[in-house]
């Protein structure tokens, strides 16, 4: 069954990934502290956003997986946003 | 029975369609929180400025870390290390358990300066700040239940590390609930600037 | 009719554990289907009685039966019932429990342990459910859509209701994971992706609607009993708060849930018409990819639920306009089982006049959802009876009577028995005629202006509500008579073999009912498509 398992990623990934990890998190904090008005959440989203894709490949291994584990993660991230898009629709234009 | 069937891509991919459901339970409150920002950024900042700093970053160090080594566990497992692997499981505990005890030091500050849903003082700051409250209570009290949840699956597998039921053969089991542990950090990345570092 | 025995009785014989637990306890998809279908059906006799009920009411304007605080409550549970376990359920869990894997060559699902989890977590909803109705502040009397402010201000049971509602949920949102995973996972050799029938096809959509829309229901109904425990104000303006985000949520998984409810009946739908016209589906790839887009655009149109509600013009301009792009697969499907007929050499059995009796229906219920669908006739139309006729020309025209056909078409594959064709005719017959009576009178009524969910109206209103009242006793007689046919048929009727119909899906190469691991000592491999009747000949029974 060995096409059912992935190689063992090396400590030093990891280590390297979360080191990454806390650096954006002081990043993050350190732009809150900045007064950029609408564009602190964007930028906050942002880095938030390029945090996950790291947990999100390296430490949940998406990476090593198949196509289909890819599409249907788009499949939810598309959905999520039909979800928001629409409903700001509504509650922008009142 | 005697249906031995064996797929463990097919196990990882029922535990990410899991995950897809929890992140569309979150998101049901982040659309919540964007339609309250659009409407009281103003209140949404000074809100924010009552959020003490310095427990949601140490919360999120923790849980990075925590992230972290339980994806280490992964790798030991792998490479058959069943006592490095267990050592980590326990880290992660740990973790946890550091986690929710800072939290819980915040909200009984929060709660003694009269800040909780449905409490008189909240009345009295109005419908912005009352509204960032509510949705900070609730989307943080609904991560903290994943964090239980979370913690006494990852306590089960160890247990099963240990009893050689989970082995670097067989190891789905710990990649399953460290996929669902990876998930509460990533609800935690969104939160904590959402709710912390808003100015 | 004499009993003859069966010569084998499949997977009822074959079990780990006997008695009652070798079913309480069974990982075996097929026991679990049964199960489900076997609650099902309960639960839709109760809610069918509920419903004669409020018909009843409205025979005369005024108190008749019941006043109004148990009218709100008959119409709450009816809906509650009808909705979170019956109609969801219905073909998704029942059917397909009992005919996805064999139809795709597997021997169960991929997670046969959570797949009895998740019936157990139906069962504890049903009770809850149940339970609410004579607990606590009386029956919630909010309707099955728990609006708020009523809904968090309401002294009747509904904490416990949504409570059971959030169980049916995850039942359901289990079920979609087991699915998915199945159809990618566990297909046989030689079964690829064009050779799935479309029954799968469209259980597959719906799982992946079970998955990314139920957890937002979930979230929902969490928040409501939040909001009756702490009293936050989430959904209170005054405490900022906004009611129309309570509906937005509440729609963003209710409207996605219409095609849970829709799909699986689709598919069965189009099983059916190509087995009795003895002819390949009309339009494979246009049949299974529309089934993903109507799962797709079924999540971009929630809020044409609001339009009277108070939210944004720019809103109801956008979700009136994506609503139309739903009408295009749901068309495409309709013009692909017209031309299957067409030419075909049909041949009336019972699931096939069910099958027919669902175009019709779906058709009038799909251009009626057209017209409230379109903003400016949904103002005049909005909270009127000729949504509730709408709704149940959909769903019970159209689910209903898919659920109907799918019992007429696979009973006899899973109990090994076939039921006496002409009761089954003639309660069809009364059916389609009870239905058409009924919820066309209320629709009709319901343009003249009627509203929705009061136990009283003017005097104006009497004669249409009476039609509609004699149109629902037709279809309770009819619903007996089918109910008691086919518990015969179960019983005694005439033993069957592997293909009475003369299909072509893989279900029907196997032995009825089929034994416990579906396919023997060697797994299937598949070599032709689902509608190739090329030398596919029909059992005699």
């Amino acid at each position: 069954m060995a096409e059912h398992q992935h190689e063992p990623v090396p400590y030093k990934t990891f280590i390297l990934i979360w080191v990454v990890l806390l650096v954006l998190t002081v990043v993050t904090i350190a732009v809150s502290r900045i007064q950029l008005d609408a564009l602190n959440i964007w930028v906050a989203l942002a880095i938030a956003s390029i945090k996950s894709s790291l947990v999100v490949f390296i430490f949940m291994h998406l990476r090593q997986e198949s196509k289909l584990f890819k599409i249907g993660l788009v499949t939810l991230l598309v959905i999520v946003a039909i979800f928001i898009g629409l409903t700001f629709t509504d509650v922008l234009y009142r | 029975m005697s249906i031995e069937h064996r797929d463990d891509t097919g196990a990882r991919f029922g535990m990410w369609l899991f995950l897809y459901t929890e992140v569309i339970l979150f998101s049901g409150l982040f659309i919540l929180y964007a339609m309250a920002l659009a409407k009281y950024p103003q209140e949404f900042a000074e809100a924010s400025h009552k959020l003490n700093i310095y427990f949601g970053t140490i919360n999120t160090i923790v849980l990075l870390t925590s992230s972290l080594t339980i994806a280490l566990a992964i790798t030991a497992i792998q490479r058959n290390k069943i006592k490095q692997t267990l050592t980590l499981c326990i880290v992660t505990i740990v973790l946890a358990i550091v986690f929710l005890i800072n939290k819980y030091f915040e909200w009984s500050a929060e709660i003694s300066h009269g800040i909780y849903p449905g409490s008189n003082h909240m009345a009295e700051l109005g419908p912005g700040i009352t509204a960032f409250f509510n949705l900070y209570y609730f989307t943080a009290g609904l991560h903290g239940v994943h964090i239980l949840i979370g913690g006494t699956l990852i306590g089960v597998v160890a247990a099963m590390v240990a009893k050689g039921k989970v082995t670097s053969d067989r190891y789905t089991l710990l990649e399953n609930s460290a996929l669902y542990w990876h998930l509460v950090d990533l609800v935690w990345i969104f939160l904590f600037p959402l709710y912390y570092l808003i100015l | 009719m004499t009993k003859i025995a069966l010569k084998n009785t499949g997977f009822y014989s074959e079990s780990p554990r006997s008695g009652i637990l070798g079913w309480l306890l069974s990982t075996d998809h097929k026991r679990i289907g049964i199960m489900y279908l076997f609650c099902i059906v309960t639960m839709f006799l109760v809610a069918v009685c509920l419903g004669l009920a409020l018909r009843l009411e409205l025979i005369a304007p005024g108190p008749t039966i019941m006043g109004p605080q148990t009218y709100n409550a008959t119409f709450t549970v009816h809906g509650i019932i009808m909705i979170f376990l019956v109609i969801i359920p219905s073909i998704p869990a029942a059917f397909g429990n009992l005919v996805l894997p064999i139809q795709i060559g597997a021997r169960d699902v991929s997670f046969p342990k959570l797949n009895l989890l998740s019936w157990y977590c139906y069962i504890i909803g049903a009770v809850l459910a149940v339970i609410a109705i004579f607990s606590g502040g009386g029956a919630p009397d909010t309707g099955w859509t728990f609006y708020v402010p009523f809904s968090t201000q309401t002294t009747t049971n509904v904490n416990m209701a949504v409570t059971g509602a959030l169980m049916l949920g995850f039942s359901s949102m289990l079920t979609g994971i087991n699915f998915v995973t199945t159809i990618h996972r566990l297909r046989a050799e030689g079964m690829g992706w064009g050779r799935l029938p479309i029954f799968i096809w469209t259980l597959y959509s719906t799982a992946w609607i079970q998955v990314l829309a139920t957890p937002m229901l979930g979230i929902t109904l969490i928040l409501i009993v939040l909001e009756r425990v702490f009293g936050a104000g989430l959904f209170d303006a005054a405490r900022g708060g906004d009611p129309i985000l309570y509906q937005h949520l509440f729609w963003i998984y209710s409207h996605p849930a219409v095609y849970i409810m829709i799909l699986p009946g689709m598919g069965v739908i189009s099983e059916i018409i190509p087995t009795f016209s003895r002819k390949p589906l009309f339009g494979y790839w246009a049949m299974a990819i529309s089934s993903l887009a109507i799962a797709f655009a079924g999540s971009l149109v929630w809020a044409h639920h609001m339009y009277a509600s108070g939210m944004s013009d720019f809103a109801i301009l956008i979700f009136s306009f994506l609503t139309f792009i739903v009408a295009i697969p749901s068309a495409i499907k309709i013009f692909n089982w017209v031309s299957t007929l067409y030419k075909g050499s049909i041949q009336l059995a019972p699931p096939m006049l069910h099958a027919l009796a669902f175009i019709f229906n779906f058709a009038i219920g799909g251009l009626g959802g057209l017209a409230l669908g379109a903003a400016a006739s949904d103002i005049h139309l909005h909270d009127t009876t000729f949504v509730v006729g709408h709704f149940h020309y959909t769903m019970f025209g159209g689910t209903g009577f898919a659920f109907f056909a799918a019992l007429h078409y696979w009973l006899p594959k899973f109990t090994g028995r076939m039921y006496s064709h002409k009761p089954a005719v003639i309660a069809w017959a009364l059916l389609f005629v009870g239905f058409n009576v009924t919820y066309m009178a209320m629709q009709a009524v319901g343009i003249q202006g009627m509203p929705r969910r009061y136990y009283d109206y003017l005097p104006e209103f009497q004669t249409l509500n009476v039609v509609a009242t004699v149109g629902s006793w037709v279809l309770a007689v009819g619903l007996i008579m089918m109910f008691v046919n086919l518990w015969n048929g179960i019983r005694k009727g005439t033993p069957v073999g592997k293909n009475p119909w003369g299909s072509a899906t893989l279900e029907w190469s196997i032995p009825s009912p089929p034994p416990l691991e579906n396919f023997g000592e060697k797994d299937p491999v598949v070599t032709k498509g689902p509608y190739d009747y090329k030398g596919v000949i029909a059992d005699e029974y």
